[in-house]
Formats: structure tokens, C-alpha cells, sequence
């Protein structure tokens, strides 16, 4: 009995002291990126791995996701003949939730992972090690980009995605149900405003921070060669995804 | 130069250094040697400010390194250099890219500076025609030559080398021992190795230190070490299963 107490506070701790850490190096890494000098080398190779090279991967997510939800809720909708109500429904449902979402955990997948391993071999092969004694503070030189990476670029995805899948949605909607195009658009224009966008931006901006600083603090605190750079990967999606899903409920209710 | 006064240092109550006392000289080369696991690793990353003891100091010409703020520390590290056992260059770089990266991150030189400078430290290192090749495609020898290149970039005072020769083949090896002795002459550079290489110790050593349960157990030049009757040490050095230090 003792040992379960034992074994739960140990736990307990190790969580506080885990989140206690990763704030220190969030704010460290934001307290950098004002520091000069400036490396934007570094910040848009980030970007590009972040961002760019995530597209393809985003689009065929979204286009899906907005086809899917076109043939659900058109099944739904016609029960009381409100089939106009598709366009709505499938642009609600990626801007506001779906949108940011899976693009947060399809980005945490691709780049959180890539991230971490990429610190993680570092760590392990000492390179991180041999910044430190050239006098360069690994924080600036490796977080600090990531970071900036991630919050300006998970906003920019969600944008493609929301609009992929409204598009995907039109397609199935208009081209494969025969709903009336104009009145797909007209409703659609109808119902959903610029703040439901902006909502699902703001959840964006909160899943970048989350998949870059998970991602680098698993690398960047790898231990144990090999295997430890693939635990710091696994981590780092594992825990990513949950804390964007936890997240995500968070923002919700606090802007519902 | 380097003066190491009683430091201890433990890894969840493993004691790894138990008061270690070494003074280094400037302008010379200080081999440490002792068994794998010892903590040669610990006690040089003690030195270079990548760990912290638990009680002791290091005293950098009267100054103790490890009491100061890590804003004071960057100072000092502009002093240092370290060849890593693995060599630790950075696989998104090119090797000139990775032999410059202390030049474009703590001085102002132009581009065409920099390269010249890289070009210059790569052929004492006896690599020509390698700047655009990446880590990946180099040899372990070849690496480790890159990492020596990148560890002397700034003409730093004083250079870590942790097991240069771990890995390679004999050969490498006593080119490797060529080419410290040759980068160190040149500019009396302080230059403190681990290793257990005992051919590489003979080669080099100005001074040899071994640690051997956390402390250093003897001091000496090599002749002196040769000639030294502790049990410890002559099996050490003839690198023999038997005797006061057990295998299992």
C-alpha cells in the first residue's frame, strides 16, 4: 500500500518537475529570440521543415476530412431537409475545430517527431555538447527557432486546411450530391463569420508553441543512445498530441 | 594554468570524482589516463563548465570557473577548445561550415575571411579538398581530423581532447598523436587528453596523471611513470587482467 502512495507521488513530481522545466525553457527560448545576434538562417530553414515541406501532408488531410464531412452531414441534414445547411456545417466544423486540429496533430507526427530525434541524435553524439563549449548557447541556437517556427507556421497550415476542406467540401456537396452551388456558397457566406476563423487561428498559434516545446525538450533532454533518441521521438508525439487534445477542450470552453 | 583542488562529484549517490587535486601546466600536454568508466569524461567536462561539481574547484589562472555566472563563463570559454570522442560535428553542416561555425558565431571576419582561415586549419590538419563534403560521408579518422580543425579554429589557449585515438585504427591513431604534437608546438597551445591509449600516452605526454577510483594516484613525466613501482599503475600500463585492480 505504501509503495503505491510512494510510486504515485513520484509520479506526481516528476510531472510538476517536468512541466516546471519545460516553462523554463519556453520562456528561455522567447527571452533569446529578442536576444541579438539574430540567426534568421536558422529560423527559416525551421520554418521551411515546419511549414512548407508539412503541405503536402496537410492538404490531403484536409481535403479528405472536408469530403467526409460533406457525405456525413449531407446524410444528416436530409433526415429534415435542411441539406442547404452542408456548406455551414463543413466550413463551421474545419475553422473552428477540425481545421486547427488536424493540422496540430498531422504537423506533430511529421515535424514533432522529426524535431525530436534531430535534437536527440545531438544530444547523444555530443554536438549539443560541443555548442555549449564553443560559447554558443544551445537554447538560442536550436529552441529558440523552433519555436518561432512552429507559432508562425501551425497558423498559416490551419488557413490551408480550412480551405482545402471547405473546397473538398464544395466538391462532394455540390458536384457529388447536387446541392445548388449557389446556395452551398450563399449559406456558406451566410453562417460563417471572419471570428470563427480567428478562433480556430488562436487555437493554432497555442498547438505551435505546444508541438515545438514538446519536441525539443524530448530531444534536447535525450538519454541513452539509440533507443533514448527513439523514446525522445515517441515522447514527443505521444505527449504532443495529448496536450494539444487537452488544449484544445481548454480553449474551447474558455472562448465558447 | 589549471589548478584542480579536491572535487567531487556523484551521480545518484555514485561517487564518480572523490577529491580530485591536479595542477596543469601552460603550454604543455597533460595525459590523464585510467580505466574506462573512471570518470575521465566527468572530470574533463568538469573542467570545460559542461558539469558542475558538488564540491571542489577549478582555478583558471587564480580564478575559480566553477562559481561563475554563466555570462562571466562565456568569456572564458573563448579560451577553450574540445575535440569530442565522437568528434560532435554538426551532420547539417559541410565540413568548412562546421570548422567555421566559432569563427561566424564570435568574430566579424567576412565570408572570404573564414574560408581562408578554414582552408588554412584543414590542411594543418591534412584534409585538402573536403569543405564541401558532409560528417556522414567522412571516415572516423577523417571526422576526428575535422573535429582537431574545428577545436584549434580559434587559436583558443587550451584544447580537451577526449579519447582522440578511441576507434581508430593504429595507423590513424599515430597520425592523429602526429598531428596534436604538431598543432601544439606550434602555437604552445595547453593541451590536457583522456585516454587509456597507452602508445598514444608515451607519444605525447609532457606530464601523465592517472585516476583511478576518483582521485588522481600518481603524477609524473613518462620516464617517471615507467619507472614508477605502484602496483595500480604498472598494470595499467602493461595492461595486464591480474593484479590489484579486479576485472569483475
Amino acid at each position: 500500500m505504501r509503495e503505491f502512495f510512494e510510486s504515485l507521488g513520484l509520479m506526481a513530481q516528476r510531472a510538476v518537475d517536468t512541466t516546471g522545466q519545460m516553462v523554463i525553457m519556453l520562456a528561455q527560448s522567447i527571452y533569446y529570440v529578442f536576444v541579438p545576434p539574430y540567426k534568421f538562417r536558422n529560423v527559416f530553414k525551421q520554418m521551411e521543415f515546419v511549414g512548407v515541406r508539412s503541405l503536402f501532408v496537410v492538404i490531403l488531410t484536409g481535403s479528405f476530412t472536408g469530403m467526409v464531412l460533406a457525405m456525413q452531414s449531407y446524410d444528416a441534414l436530409k433526415r429534415f431537409g435542411a441539406e442547404s445547411l452542408v456548406g455551414p456545417t463543413v466550413a463551421l466544423s474545419m475553422a473552428r475545430e477540425l481545421g486547427p486540429v488536424l493540422t496540430a496533430l498531422m504537423v506533430t507526427g511529421r515535424a514533432g517527431s522529426a524535431m525530436a530525434t534531430e535534437l536527440g541524435t545531438m544530444r547523444v553524439t555530443e554536438q549539443i555538447d560541443a555548442l555549449y563549449t564553443m560559447g554558443v548557447n544551445p537554447v538560442k541556437h536550436l529552441i529558440s527557432p523552433r519555436i518561432i517556427a512552429g507559432v508562425s507556421m501551425m497558423p498559416l497550415l490551419s488557413i490551408v486546411t480550412d480551405f482545402v476542406g471547405v473546397l473538398g467540401g464544395y466538391f462532394v456537396g455540390v458536384k457529388l450530391l447536387g446541392i445548388n452551388p449557389g446556395v452551398y456558397i450563399g449559406r456558406t457566406v451566410d453562417y460563417v463569420n471572419i471570428d470563427d476563423i480567428m478562433y480556430g487561428l488562436t487555437k493554432s498559434f497555442f498547438f505551435g508553441i505546444i508541438i515545438a516545446l514538446v519536441a525539443s525538450f524530448e530531444g534536447f533532454h535525450t538519454k541513452g543512445g539509440a533507443e533514448g533518441v527513439g523514446r525522445a521521438a515517441t515522447n514527443a508525439v505521444v505527449m504532443g498530441c495529448v496536450l494539444i487534445l487537452v488544449t484544445d477542450y481548454i480553449l474551447t470552453s474558455l472562448m465558447f | 594554468m589549471i589548478e584542480i583542488r579536491n572535487l567531487k562529484k556523484s551521480f545518484n549517490g555514485k561517487t564518480v570524482l572523490d577529491g580530485v587535486d591536479l595542477s596543469i601546466g601552460k603550454g604543455k600536454i597533460t595525459v590523464i589516463i585510467g580505466r574506462s568508466g573512471e570518470g575521465k569524461s566527468v572530470l574533463i567536462k568538469h573542467i570545460i563548465g559542461l558539469l558542475r561539481p558538488d564540491s571542489g574547484s577549478i582555478l583558471l589562472d587564480g580564478k575559480d570557473i566553477t562559481k561563475m555566472k554563466a555570462s562571466e563563463f562565456i568569456r572564458v570559454l573563448e579560451r577553450f577548445g574540445m575535440l569530442f570522442q565522437g568528434a560532435a560535428l554538426f551532420d547539417s553542416m559541410t565540413v568548412a561550415e562546421n570548422v567555421g561555425f566559432p569563427l561566424r558565431e564570435h568574430t566579424n571576419l567576412s565570408n572570404e575571411e573564414i574560408r581562408d582561415i578554414v582552408t588554412e586549419k584543414l590542411r594543418r590538419v591534412g584534409l585538402v579538398g573536403v569543405d564541401d563534403v558532409m560528417p556522414a560521408d567522412l571516415s572516423g579518422g577523417m571526422k576526428k581530423r575535422v573535429g582537431l580543425a574545428r577545436a584549434i579554429v580559434m587559436d583558443p589557449e587550451i584544447v580537451l581532447f577526449d579519447e582522440p585515438t578511441t576507434g581508430l585504427d593504429p595507423i590513424m591513431g599515430d597520425s592523429i598523436a602526429a598531428l596534436m604534437l604538431d598543432t601544439q608546438k606550434a602555437l604552445e597551445t595547453t593541451y590536457i587528453v583522456i585516454t587509456h591509449d597507452i602508445q598514444l600516452t608515451y607519444k605525447i605526454a609532457d606530464i601523465v596523471a592517472m585516476l583511478h577510483e576518483g582521485r588522481i594516484i600518481e603524477k609524473g613525466t613518462v620516464e617517471e611513470m615507467k619507472k614508477n613501482p605502484n602496483p595500480i599503475l604498472r598494470q595499467f600500463l602493461e595492461g595486464r587482467a591480474e593484479g590489484p585492480i579486479k576485472v569483475f
